[in-house]
């Protein structure tokens, strides 16, 4: 059983939603050590060199990425705008296409 | 069906909030994200001068309540959507409400502390 592109874009906005309120506390973690001083700020960026931190920077990238372009184009749907089904395919497709993208680059650039 | 018009009309607010923050989010995360291509490689003094600007510290604030509601309103569909059984999905409700709270606390302290 094969699932249309719709659907796929539907439940991964679910998961990498999901996934981004798990990294809040990551998020909060980054911003909070990047500002409390010189030291720290030092101290994080040479953490996220470990495997560990650029796998969750990549996560929460990825996410956002993600999220962003499927919530854009739910929004665009929301006006009536592509809601029939061979443009809902289309755009389905390029969501995924735009946050492969991002994905990847941000890949590239945290290895 | 005591509440059924009232629960309407909640349907409809969540629906309009849940795109109203969205829009706030996606701005400020297309700024953070410019600002850092474009301050790169970023250094301390650089990220700390933008954090010390008021207007960035309410924009930060308001967007970060934009992000907990959000993040509520779609915890809780996907809650209702997979978890059925009613004790458990309180409980997990009562521990995302305590933990965005939190969340809240530790960005205050983050930009003002």
């Amino acid at each position: 059983m094969t699932f249309p592109p719709m659907a796929i874009v539907s439940i991964l906005h679910r998961i990498s939603g999901v996934l981004l309120f798990l990294l809040l506390p990551f998020a909060l973690y980054l911003l909070h050590h990047s500002l409390s001083s010189q030291d720290s700020f030092d101290q994080l960026q040479h953490q996220l060199h470990s495997p560990m931190m650029k796998l969750l920077s990549w996560i929460l990238i990825s996410s956002v990425a993600f999220h962003f372009f499927a919530g854009l184009r739910h929004m665009v749907m929301d006006c009536g705008i592509g809601e029939s089904l061979k443009v809902a395919r289309f755009t389905a497709f390029f969501v995924i296409f735009l946050a492969a993208i991002a994905i990847v680059l941000a890949g590239v650039w945290l290895w | 069906m005591v509440n059924h018009c009232n629960n309407n009309h909640r349907g409809f607010y969540e629906w309009i909030v849940q795109r109203v923050t969205a829009i706030l989010i996606g701005c400020y995360a297309v700024f953070l994200l410019s600002y850092l291509l474009l301050h790169q490689p970023l250094n301390y003094a650089t990220w700390r001068d933008l954090f010390s600007c008021l207007w960035i510290k309410i924009t930060s604030v308001i967007v970060l309540m934009a992000i907990l509601w959000h993040a509520w309103i779609g915890l809780w569909t996907v809650f209702t959507d997979y978890v059925k059984c009613g004790v458990l999905r309180l409980i997990l409700e009562i521990l995302v409400i305590l933990a965005l709270a939190s969340y809240l606390i530790w960005c205050v302290d983050a930009l003002y502390g």
